[in-house]
């Protein structure tokens, strides 16, 4: 007896956390997340990476994790605890980054992730993505001085491609329909299709961007090749939650948000206090109180706290400075911004309005 | 030396069809072992390794925390001076008496290159580099002082000294992971050799049991115990060990919910174990079907009970014709734990891949593999020496020398 109500009792109590989770949420603005409850009460974000991706994920000879997608969830553990160092990382392979995320092993899966329909569909994945930290896409690179500057450059030359790709048939189909005719050179893995482009088998190579750009930071003088800004592919690499806890995903989605509006704005981790101090000084800059959370409740609304905004930026930076730090100039990819640029310089990224 | 140039010469050229044949192939030897030296010393840049060393040797072990690993590297190398030491202060009788046999010279000289290479060749800090002297001298201390005065400890002494094994193993745990009044340090931050040995020993110290149980088991009378075993090893043994460990990495997660489930390292290290356990198994299978009925039969007769006939006079033989092939299946478990790199796990292979996606040291590839190749053949060659010098310790036919 005693035996089966010290089994019964968890078993209740576990009864009651999941109907409380799934009650009907009251209209008073306070929000009730069950996973924020969770993160918040655990003290720490649990975030799921690649941890092998260079520019994205991987660990530093100082033990500390860095990226892209690493700055993602430090931006987000920084909107929730004001510390970008209270993420705990599981390096997740592609095949069990969906199980992770849906068995509630990592609360936040920012992996350079593609966002398709069927892993957004509740009958497909069932993930809830947050805006789009990466557009990557296939790529084409080529020697600064081949003279080559589009794909139609590449008419009856010889490219270079690992077979039985997605990245082989990309580009057949968008030669064809661009009508250049040219030759592919197929190898097996992508370190003979590399030393054959190195070895001028073929005046251009291609794969994704990222890929490309990783790749051209090994090469014996990577200033002397080029990316084509032709993008070939879709491939918006984009952090995820599971589509179950709604208030989770838009806590991380605006967060995402966040640091690209800073951006917009002109916030950087260097002024972001200054900026925030001229906020509360002038009360005319509604829009800019509002953002920063000096007045209005977009945090509680969000069920974070309400300069969670200021939070991120102060941990990582603007989008730009994490793009720039991570894959950009300041980094040894040395990507160009190409389609991650901000709209108003004709770029994808765009947050709506904090309003 | 004349007799060994003649045997050379018989071996090598003793036609002349032969010879060209050994020429050439001694050049291409030579052509390699001179283009892998140019490589190793002139093109190869090991700055990859140097900068990294730490990330290899204990992954993102907090380093305000990492005197734990020093102290259980001390402890070690004292509990293995001590032992080594004992063992030749008690002569057997496949040894000579002697307190330094040839075989401990080499390994004192190989030992003593390596304490002061290695540290060197890593471009270590001069204070960490001298930790490591710290410790070499600490061992060969220990084992001069145990090999002189290690005859007074008597038979029961020997027993304790040999006790100190498990007790370091335990301590090492907590010493590791914390606990005990020590900040705990989550196994997710564990990494690189470490990760590595500590997987690798917990598998196998746990395996061992769990096979002979099971090929017991699988040979016992009562039909429930037998095909539970035998369902049990063609099941572990039809799957690889891949599906097994992504089975323990994913479905845990959705049947023990809300973090109730054990850490994936320690998940990844009892899928191991159960994977090593069938394997084992059939090993100690083939060992028990090399003894005799009569053994059995004759250790039952003169009054022993079952659990002493098996444990006295039945599984000691067994263990001995099965040794070969355990200490092989540890040596491949060794290996397999690289499998844990592709669940994430961060053993030396997945800390390999994570240092060669630093944009700092893209494209060096050939020197992270190489030094890997290194460690595993250090750890696999330690397990080879200890089996063969165990196996010629527990062979009966050893010739007593003359001492």
């Amino acid at each position: 007896m005693a035996l089966r109500r010290s089994l019964l009792w968890p078993l209740t109590a576990l009864l009651a956390v999941q109907l409380a989770g799934c009650a009907p949420e009251g209209g008073s603005g306070g929000v009730q997340s069950q996973k924020l409850a969770t993160i918040t009460g655990r003290g720490k974000l649990i975030c799921g990476v690649d941890g092998k991706l260079p520019g994205f994920s991987f660990v530093g000879s100082d033990g500390q994790y860095s990226g892209l997608d690493v700055d993602v969830c430090k931006a987000v553990a920084a909107a929730l605890f004001g510390d970008p160092g209270k993420v705990e990382y599981r390096d997740l392979n592609s095949s069990e980054r969906f199980a992770a995320l849906a068995s509630g092993e990592v609360d936040l899966l920012s992996r350079n992730t593609t966002m398709t329909l069927s892993r957004d569909a509740a009958g497909g994945n069932g993930l809830s993505f947050a805006p789009t930290t990466f557009y990557d896409g296939q790529g084409v690179m080529t020697p600064a001085n081949s003279g080559v500057k589009t794909l139609k450059d590449l008419a009856g030359k010889p490219i270079c491609v690992e077979s039985g790709t997605t990245t082989e048939l990309n580009l057949a189909d968008r030669m064809r329909e661009l009508g250049v005719p040219y030759t592919p050179l197929k190898f097996q893995t992508g370190d003979q299709t590399y030393a054959a482009y190195l070895g001028g088998r073929c005046v251009a190579v291609t794969s994704d961007r990222s890929q490309l750009a990783a790749k051209r930071t090994s090469f014996p003088s990577p200033d002397q090749h080029i990316l084509l800004p032709d993008v070939m592919s879709k491939e918006p690499l984009t952090p995820a939650t599971v589509n179950a806890d709604p208030a989770w995903a838009d806590a991380v989605r605006w967060t995402v948000y966040g640091l690209m509006q800073a951006e917009e704005l002109g916030i950087t981790k260097a002024n972001v206090a200054a900026k925030l101090a001229e906020a509360k000084a002038n009360k005319n800059l509604a829009d800019l109180r509002r953002f920063l959370g000096v007045e209005g409740d977009f945090g509680k609304q969000l069920g974070l706290p309400s300069d969670f905004v200021v939070r991120a930026v102060t941990a990582v930076g603007n989008y730009g400075e994490i793009f720039d730090r991570n894959v950009g100039p300041g980094s040894k990819l040395k990507l160009d911004r190409g389609v991650n640029r901000q709209w108003k310089d004709g770029g994808l990224i765009y947050s709506p309005p904090f309003r | 030396m004349t007799t060994v140039l003649r045997r050379l010469r018989s071996e090598l050229f003793p036609t002349r069809g032969d010879g060209l044949l050994s020429i050439a192939l001694l050049s291409l030897l030579a052509l390699a072992g001179v283009g892998f030296l140019r490589w190793a010393f002139f093109q190869a840049q090991w700055l990859v390794i140097r900068a990294n060393a730490t990330l290899f040797a204990v992954g993102r072990y907090p380093a305000e925390q990492q005197w734990r690993l020093w102290l259980l590297v001390g402890l070690l190398a004292a509990a293995t001076g001590l032992s080594w030491g004992v063992l030749r202060s008690h002569p057997r009788r496949d040894r000579t008496g002697r307190l330094w046999p040839r075989n401990d010279r080499v390994a004192v000289a190989v030992l003593v290159l390596a304490g002061l290479w290695g540290p060197w060749a890593l471009g270590l800090p001069l204070h960490l580099q001298a930790r490591w002297w710290g410790l070499l001298a600490l061992l060969l201390l220990i084992r001069w002082l145990a090999g002189r005065h290690g005859r007074r400890l008597g038979p029961r002494g020997l027993r304790l000294v040999a006790l100190i094994w498990p007790v370091l193993y335990l301590s090492g745990m907590v010493l590791i992971s914390g606990g005990l009044g020590l900040v705990a340090v989550p196994p997710s931050e564990w990494g690189g050799l470490l990760l590595t040995l500590v997987e690798a020993s917990f598998a196998i110290l746990l395996c061992f049991p769990l096979g002979v149980l099971l090929a017991l088991g699988r040979r016992s009378d009562l039909p429930l115990l037998r095909w539970g075993s035998v369902v049990y090893i063609e099941f572990i043994r039809g799957a690889p060990l891949i599906t097994l460990l992504f089975l323990g990495q994913n479905i845990l997660g959705f049947l023990l919910p809300g973090g109730l489930a054990p850490d994936r390292v320690w998940r990844a290290a009892w899928v191991l174990t159960f994977f090593a356990a069938a394997y084992l198994a059939e090993a100690v299978r083939a060992g028990l079907a090399a003894v005799p009925r009569g053994q059995f039969e004759a250790a039952r007769s003169l009054g022993l009970s079952y659990p002493q006939a098996l444990g006295k006079v039945v599984l000691p033989q067994a263990m001995r014709v099965a040794l070969p092939a355990m200490v092989g299946q540890f040596i491949s478990l060794l290996q397999d734990t690289t499998l844990l790199s592709l669940i994430g796990l961060m053993e030396l292979l997945g800390t390999a891949r994570t240092v060669m996606a630093n944009p700092a040291f893209l494209g060096k590839n050939a020197e992270v593999y190489l030094t890997l190749a290194v460690l595993f053949w250090c750890c696999c060659a330690a397990l080879g020496l200890g089996s063969r010098a165990l196996e010629r310790r527990l062979d009966p036919q050893t010739i007593p020398s003359a001492s």
